[in-house]
């Protein structure tokens, strides 16, 4: 196994520690994380990638604080996980954005603690940042799917957290859509240099995004291999550098790219 | 969702049984310390239930209620459903009918208790005349409702494979509405049993509600009444848990969300 | 899907004017058969509007109408104020749910009519008693409603209410009532329903007033059968107005997510 901690990062942001995560149902245990070790540098961007039900997201819940793992820990900021915390959002798989409340009201969701004129400021920022303008007093029932999602991320962004928890976030978009959100999730961390980790079991999305790829296997969920993407943003999709990491990866999973 | 707390397994008996313990003694205490003589104590209401037990009115009693419940729920049930399924199929006969039904529907069904007694005279059709009216209309509305919210994907799938219309709405349509017409059957029941007892304190004089207004008129016997009032509530948990046995089958169970 | 009917034989109505056509023949079929039976104590139609007639004439049906909708307004007022909130708390906590259930399970289904002669007991003959049953009859549904609505609530919602770090106070406020909502006024729909149902039974035994007293009353004293029916047409109107008031509540905005959306 290569070097968990990337060469670029100064401070540690997130720590993973031997966590391991047994599933008990019906009498039955099952074994979804073993011995998980895994290292996140401040500012970084990690992509977690492994096939659909692996225990990916298993793992990014514990690292958010809604799971407890059976056994190891997880630290943040040098201190152990208990539950959920503003400081690290979640951009949920399922569309995590409150019907209920408009484009404003979703933004300004974590911010009650502020006065009224500064929770506006913020508001119209994450608005224009999103490309939301104009819709700030609609439902999330009249957006488009990718609408929704900019604005779960913006809703995240809001409250200022050190590190942002995306959950195959793009999944249900169309290709064209998705390329764009890349785009914009790329735009949105080089300007606000969160610490980002990003579930998909796409793996080009994986090597378009990520600083890190971290490769986990199926049932019971291991890492695999950590690969280091050493190409600069804005990436060429069809340099022979983004090929062959593309291509490493394929044959690490064990599957040939033919169709 | 609900939070995060697993109880043990030994809260599961113990906890209700805390309750129900707390509850009787509340009961109990009012009682003694508010001295009443008319409302009966806990210990007066069992051994008003071993009484109506030892008499055989009671076991008539009940089979009244319960025949009262099954032919009048059995007709609203038998006619209602197809009657619902084809005015949910058919959106142009909805339209027709649909204002008269609206306008029935909220006419409670014991504001027919002296039209039926007209009709009828005093006896077992006027009660089951009126559980047929109480349990028709919330019926017809679940079917109605259940047939027009099955996704026009499944209707497409089904006339893909070259079903005929009869083929369709057997096959495709009453499975998909299954659910919805099985929670509206539940509601009705539920009405249907509020309904014969009420039926029963004013147009017949036999069945459970009539043993509740009869213990109270002849002697105020307020230990029978509550007695007959466990019973009934008793009986209508039962009713509920057997039509909820229905919800449990595997063919049917993937539109109760409450299960998973 | 559609349905077109053939053109030729059909003589084409306009749709608006179909149900109204039905209602028509069907009214004009009661007419006639009522004055097929001369002896028949059941009015026809115009019997129906006569009867009416001399309800607004004595100042009876207003009143009667107002004291049905004053029981209903406090029995079922009451009742949400007290379920709803209760029920979601119940809902939310587990234990609570597992130790309550029980009981909420065998109390439910006693009919709130039967509770009459211990309505009667407790607060007399009066609008108190006619209020307690309604409000013992929309007690348990609602509170039924409000426990499944929150257990109901989608896991996402709630856990993106806890990452931003919401107390359990503002967790109720903020995420599960809200999300809760949509399955709460269909609950309210049906409970309005079963309390209007109630509110006559309750009149026609225990009380002296009210649209199910001037049923029974219409019958006792002289068979006036014409009165009966009118009594029975303007319950039937009323309890139409209730139901289109609540669902008034679905078309607001940000109550109608679940409804427009899936």
């Amino acid at each position: 196994m290569e070097s968990s901690v990337a060469a670029s990062a100064t401070r540690i942001a997130v720590q993973v520690e031997d966590v391991g995560m047994i599933f008990t149902r019906d009498g039955k245990q099952t074994l979804v994380l073993d011995n998980i070790n895994l290292e996140v540098g401040e500012g970084e961007f990690v992509c977690l990638l492994g096939p659909s039900g692996c225990g990916k997201s298993t793992l990014l819940n514990i690292m958010a604080g809604f799971l407890s793992p059976t056994s190891g820990t997880v630290r943040v900021g040098g201190e152990v996980v208990q539950g959920p915390d503003p400081r690290r959002i979640v951009v949920f798989q399922e569309r995590g954005v409150f019907p209920w409340l408009t484009v404003e009201e979703n933004i300004g969701f974590g911010l009650a603690a502020l006065d009224r004129k500064e929770r506006q400021h913020r508001i119209n920022h994450y608005v224009g940042m999103v490309g939301l303008k104009g819709f700030e007093n609609s439902y999330p029932s009249d957006l488009s799917g990718g609408m929704k999602q900019r604005l779960e991320v913006a809703r995240a962004l809001a409250v200022n957290p050190d590190m942002l928890l995306l959950d195959e976030p793009f999944g249900a978009l169309d290709s064209i859509t998705r390329l764009t959100m890349r785009r914009e999730l790329l735009r949105i961390w080089e300007a606000e240099r969160k610490t980002i980790l990003f579930v998909t079991h796409d793996i080009d999305e994986a090597v378009q995004l990520a600083d890190r790829v971290v490769v986990m296997s199926a049932r019971p969920a291991t890492i695999q291999q950590i690969v280091t993407i050493d190409i600069p943003h804005p990436r060429d999709l069809s340099s022979p550098r983004y090929l062959e990491l593309r291509d490493g990866i394929f044959q690490q999973i064990g599957l040939a790219h033919h169709v | 969702m609900n939070s995060l707390a697993t109880p043990a397994r030994w809260e599961r008996i113990v906890l209700p049984l805390l309750v129900l313990l707390a509850c009787l003694a509340l009961w109990y205490f009012s009682v003694r310390w508010t001295k009443t003589r008319v409302f009966p104590s806990p210990f007066e209401v069992g051994k008003g239930i071993k009484e109506l037990m030892h008499k055989q009115v009671l076991w008539g009693d009940i089979i009244d209620s319960l025949r009262r419940v099954a032919i009048g729920f059995g007709t609203a049930a038998i006619l209602g459903v197809p009657l619902g399924l084809i005015l949910g199929w058919y959106p142009a006969a909805n339209q027709v009918v649909n204002p008269l039904l609206q306008i029935l529907r909220p006419i409670s069904p014991l504001a027919w208790i002296p039209v039926t007694i007209l009709l009828f005279g005093i006896g077992d059709h006027a009660a089951t005349s009126l559980i047929f009216l109480g349990a028709f209309f919330p019926i017809v509305v679940a079917c109605i409702d259940g047939v027009s919210n099955v996704p026009a994907v499944y209707r497409r799938a089904g006339r893909n494979f070259g079903l005929t219309p009869v083929q369709l709405l057997l096959r495709v349509v009453f499975p998909a509405a299954l659910p919805q017409i099985i929670v509206g059957l539940r509601i009705a029941l539920g009405i249907a049993w509020l309904v014969v007892v009420a039926a029963e304190m004013v147009a017949v004089d036999s069945g459970l509600g009539y043993l509740v207004i009869d213990s109270r008129n002849s002697g105020k016997r307020y230990d029978l009444v509550v007695a007959a009032m466990l019973l009934i509530g008793i009986i209508g948990l039962c009713l509920d848990l057997f039509i909820r046995s229905v919800e449990h089958f595997k063919s049917v169970r993937w539109g109760f969300r409450h299960d998973s | 899907m559609s349905f077109e009917e053939k053109p030729g034989a059909v003589i084409k109505v306009p749709v608006w004017l179909r149900p109204w056509l039905l209602l028509a023949v069907l009214l004009v079929l009661w007419q006639i058969a009522i004055q097929r039976h001369p002896g028949q104590l059941l009015p026809g139609p115009w019997g129906v509007v006569g009867g009416i007639a001399d309800l607004l004439r004595h100042g009876l049906l207003l009143k009667y109408v107002v004291a049905s909708l004053f029981r209903v307004t406090w029995g079922f007022g009451l009742a949400v104020i007290l379920a709803v909130p209760l029920g979601m708390v119940i809902g939310w906590y587990t234990r609570a749910e597992m130790a309550l259930n029980p009981i909420i399970q065998i109390l439910r289904p006693i009919s709130p009519l039967a509770w009459i002669p211990i309505a009667i007991l407790w607060f007399g003959v009066g609008d108190l008693s006619a209020i307690f049953l309604i409000f013992l009859g929309s007690f348990f549904p609602l509170l039924l409603t409000a426990m499944n609505a929150v257990r109901g609530v989608p896991a996402v919602y709630v856990n993106a209410g806890r990452n931003f770090g919401l107390r359990p106070i503002d967790l109720f406020v903020r995420i599960l009532y809200p999300a809760a909502v949509p399955q709460l006024i269909i609950g309210l729909r049906i409970t309005l329903g079963i309390a209007w149902l109630v509110v006559v039974a309750a009149e026609m035994i225990a009380v002296n007033s009210g649209l199910g007293f001037l049923i029974v009353d219409a019958r006792n004293a002289g068979n006036r059968y014409d009165l009966v029916v009118a009594g029975m047409v303007i319950i039937g109107l009323i309890g139409l107005l209730l139901d289109w008031g609540i669902r008034s509540l679905e078309r607001v905005k940000s109550f109608r997510w679940s409804y427009s959306e899936e």
